[in-house]
């Protein structure tokens, strides 16, 4: 892809931001959007499972599944090595890094799976990116997807202490709060 | 298609592998009742129950900080599988249980020898009862042979013990007991009985503000059960690790012993055991009852708001707690400064209240981010309104604006909010009370070179406690009495150089029973300081009124307080009900305590939609007539412990805690000192 890092840097943050560009890992977005510290912990977690399996799922592509010819089966080898590889850091920190794991652990699982996570593995092979942009990428795509997340998290705190008409209460609002942001950043289109 | 298959099955058999030997290179011990929990849980990994995820959610249930039902896709048949799990039942009524009240003790006066039937009710009805006191145990067992459970037995002292174990609280004692000293009642009817003027209290437990059964407590140390000693305090006073050392203790000035000897160290034997839990690492668990789905919103995370949201919380209802500072603790953690009660510790009790499930918001201003109307839309059912006394008392005299003058709170908070405030090397304090020796004090710790009270009348009028009035002689505070500032002088820069003040002398008692200063004319006397801080007073902070929805109604006392019941603490905004310094005016902690519980208890007779009404016979801090002593016979006198503290030299450059902990010894050797008075009788020789 020819790009420079920078404006690499600002289209993964803003422009095509993962949650409220293209709508990837909703699901944690509103599950942990309550409360600030969870944000903080959950946007942590993203930002490190993203750099890992951003860069190992480019090197199991690039030198496995492009010279076997298998690029076809890259969906279901992307699952599976995104699960094993977080399951192995979240063992290897829950005995090493206790402290670590405290802090960010219990969210490690609950993003194995998650679409963004697929989904940005994805995107930097569709782009064509070579293994730095996709590094830088894949901690950028991390970064605004914590960002959304707490800007998020900070609009949740408040909302609760607002008068919101009973049907709308809890994560209806969430769900319209989180357009209204979706369409703030759509703003930055056409940027880069 | 074959090599699709092999890759897939290579990459599958890979990964396992690698995986497999994982678990086994770092495996961690876990409690394998969470394995067995998330079993039973959706397994959606949806978050609707608060935490992220499911392994989370049941970490938490099984470390009992959410209850069995917190999933909120599982039906009643897996959250009774969870409560199965970890040994609790699922949301059934509390169980009653009976509870003896009597300490016994046999000093009360036997009005007559009795050689009748060995019954209770036969004594009671011929003759009213063989001893003086009203509530007294008379030891002929009826409740022992009415209990089909095996549960009562008479205890060595000749008064019944209750074994809760067995006890079903079926509540044939209760019918038995002819001087109802035997009570039947569920946790929540404990948690939220006010003292009346039938109970049995000994005169210590009479005085507490927080209505602690203190002898039950010191008996619990005295028999070695530092747990159910910490229980017993926790069923009144949920910041025992706070009042056990702040508060002043007015209990002990009434403690029997005290008449002919030196008081019981109430107040050390409670941050003993309070200390105990803390550093036994692990948290006594506390239960609440079935919840009752009500959500009260708690204004004000200080004492008497998290003692409030604590008793809602642990009868069933969902307190919210909406603080305007960065953290929850108010005057605890900006009001009184770290040398007396270490952030560290206050964090540790705080959690362990917000750990019972109750959530909070900082940073939350009333007036500002919501008001009484956006709580009620949010779904609130009831308000409790605890905004403490942050509002300062000024001077009133020329220079007070100029650069280098503080009041004594926003100081306090200054540096409890860790801000940088530029100390001055000479400093005056002016005012007697406690907030003026905690600036005094601190100010000594945060490096200035000469600390001066100034109080317009003499140290035996100071309203301060007399431990730290003592304290902080020891470490060279300088008291200018009977001196009432005049003005305060600045240079051209707008920075204080002087405070000028008149010279005083004792004239006639006023009100308050003390000797009036009468200012000496002509003595005007000059001070050379560079920092002036006024701690006069304070009143609660009604910034808010008219800042919003609603706000309006309360009605504001001349105090500027907000008006009250005082039996109910029921404002009058059906809804609303305060307490705290908001409501009575600057006061202990303990009183905070106090009122916290007594409007839990009008706020949940609201929620259950019963009229607010106050307690028939409730005490409220008055003392039951004829239980106060003039003199004690028999006592033995025993030298109280000292309390431990830091040497003035390695305390005053630091903010490190000054008070100590006693030692085990020294805490079951006090503990014996006390009498276990009930309210007539005490044992002289317990």
């Amino acid at each position: 892809m020819e790009i420079g890092y920078f404006e690499l840097i600002i289209s993964c943050i803003f422009v095509n931001n993962i949650l409220l560009a293209q709508f990837l890992g909703n699901c944690p977005f509103l599950g942990t959007s309550k409360k600030m510290e969870t944000a903080v912990g959950m946007a942590m977690a993203v930002v490190f499972v993203l750099v890992l399996s951003g860069t190992i799922t480019w090197v199991v592509y690039n030198f496995i599944l492009v010279p076997f010819d298998l690029v076809y089966l890259r969906t279901i080898s992307f699952i599976l090595v995104i699960a094993a590889l977080v399951q192995f850091v979240e063992m290897f920190l829950k005995k090493s890094i206790p402290a670590l794991y405290a802090g960010l652990g219990i969210f490690l699982p609950l993003i194995t799976t998650n679409c963004a996570v697929l989904g940005v593995c994805v995107l930097n092979i569709d782009k064509e990116m070579n293994f730095l942009q996709s590094l830088v990428a894949s901690a950028t795509y991390a970064m605004g997807y914590g960002l959304a997340l707490i800007l998020f998290a900070g609009l949740r705190e408040r909302i609760l202490l607002a008068r919101v008409p009973k049907p709308l209460q809890d994560t209806s609002i969430g769900l319209v709060t989180a357009g209204m942001i979706a369409l703030a950043f759509f703003a930055f289109q056409g940027m880069v | 298609m074959v090599e699709s298959i092999l890759f897939l099955l290579v990459l599958g058999a890979v990964c396992g592998l690698l995986l497999s030997f994982a678990s086994k290179i770092f495996y961690v011990y876990e409690d394998p009742r969470i394995a067995k929990v998330v079993n039973l849980l959706a397994g959606a990994n949806c978050g609707g129950c608060g935490f992220s995820g499911c392994s989370a959610a049941a970490e938490a249930i099984v470390n009992g900080k959410a209850p069995a039902n917190t999933c909120i896709l599982i039906g009643a048949e897996n959250i009774s599988g969870i409560a199965g799990i970890m040994g609790t039942s699922a949301g059934v009524a509390e169980p009653m249980k009976s509870n003896n009240t009597c300490h016994g003790g046999n000093r009360a006066t036997d009005r007559f020898i009795y050689n009748g039937l060995n019954s209770c009710r036969a004594v009671a009805s011929l003759y009213g009862g063989k001893r003086d006191c009203t509530v007294g145990c008379l030891g002929y067992g009826d409740c022992v042979r009415a209990c089909g459970f095996d549960a009562i037995h008479m205890g060595s002292n000749g008064y019944p013990e209750v074994n809760r174990e067995k006890c079903v609280g079926c509540g044939a004692c209760e019918t038995a007991c002819p001087k109802s000293i035997l009570e039947v009642r569920t946790v929540s009817q404990r948690l939220l009985h006010l003292n009346s003027y039938d109970d049995a209290l000994a005169p210590c437990a009479q005085t507490c503000p927080a209505e602690i059964d203190i002898p039950r407590y010191i008996g619990h140390i005295r028999k070695g059960q530092y747990e159910a000693a910490v229980n017993t305090i926790r069923e009144r006073n949920p910041l025992l690790l706070a009042c056990g050392r702040v508060c002043p203790h007015p209990c002990e000035s009434f403690c029997r012993r005290g008449i002919e000897d030196e008081p019981v160290s109430i107040n050390q034997l409670k941050r003993f055991v309070a200390d105990y839990e803390m550093n036994s690492g692990k948290r006594i668990p506390m239960g609440c009852a079935p919840d009752t789905g009500k959500r009260v919103a708690v204004i004000g995370g200080g004492p008497a708001g998290l003692s409030c949201a604590y008793f809602l919380r642990r009868v069933g209802h969902h307190p919210e707690i909406f603080e305007a500072m960065p953290k929850l603790g108010g005057m605890l953690r900006y009001g009184i400064p770290e040398y007396r009660l270490p952030k560290k510790v206050l964090d540790w009790e705080i959690q362990g209240i917000l750990n019972l499930g109750i959530e909070d918001h900082t940073n939350v201003r009333l007036g500002v981010d919501f008001d009484f109307g956006s709580l009620i839309a949010a779904g609130f059912d009831a308000v409790f309104f605890s905004v403490g006394a942050w509002n300062d008392y000024n001077l009133g005299i020329p220079g007070e604006e100029l650069k280098g003058c503080f009041t004594g709170i926003d100081f306090l908070a200054k540096i409890g909010n860790q801000e940088n405030v530029r100390i001055g090397q000479r400093v005056a304090v002016i005012g007697g009370g406690n907030t003026a020796i905690d600036c005094c004090r601190t100010l000594l710790r945060k490096g200035a070179e000469k600390v001066y009270l100034v109080y317009r009348r003499t140290r035996k009028e100071m309203p301060a406690n007399e431990v730290e009035i003592a304290a902080s002689e020891h470490e060279g505070i300088e008291f200018v009495f009977l001196a009432a500032p005049n003005r305060v002088i600045g240079n051209e820069a707008g920075e204080v150089t002087g405070l000028e003040y008149l010279k005083m002398e004792l004239g006639e008692p006023d009100a308050s029973g003390r000797r009036r200063p009468v200012p000496v004319s002509g003595s005007e006397t000059i001070l050379d300081v560079d920092m002036i801080i006024t701690a006069i007073g304070q009143s609660p902070l009604l910034a808010f009124c008219g800042k919003g929805d609603r706000l309006d109604e309360l009605k504001i006392t001349r105090w500027k307080t907000i008006e009250v019941e005082p039996a109910t603490c029921q404002t009058n905004v059906p809804y609303i009900f305060a307490a705290g310094d908001a409501a009575t005016g600057p006061a202990l902690v303990v009183d905070a305590i106090g009122g916290g519980r007594k409007a839990a208890r009008s706020i949940d007779q609201f929620l259950r939609g019963k009229p607010v009404v106050p307690q028939p016979k409730a005490l409220l801090n008055k003392h039951i007539p004829g239980t106060i002593f003039e003199s004690v016979e028999g006592v033995v006198p025993k030298k109280r412990t000292e309390m431990p503290e830091l040497p003035v030299s390695q305390r005053i450059h630091s903010l490190v805690e000054v008070d100590l902990v006693i030692s085990e010894p020294d805490a079951l050797n006090e503990a014996g000192r006390c009498l276990n008075c009930c309210r007539l009788c005490y044992n002289a020789d317990a």
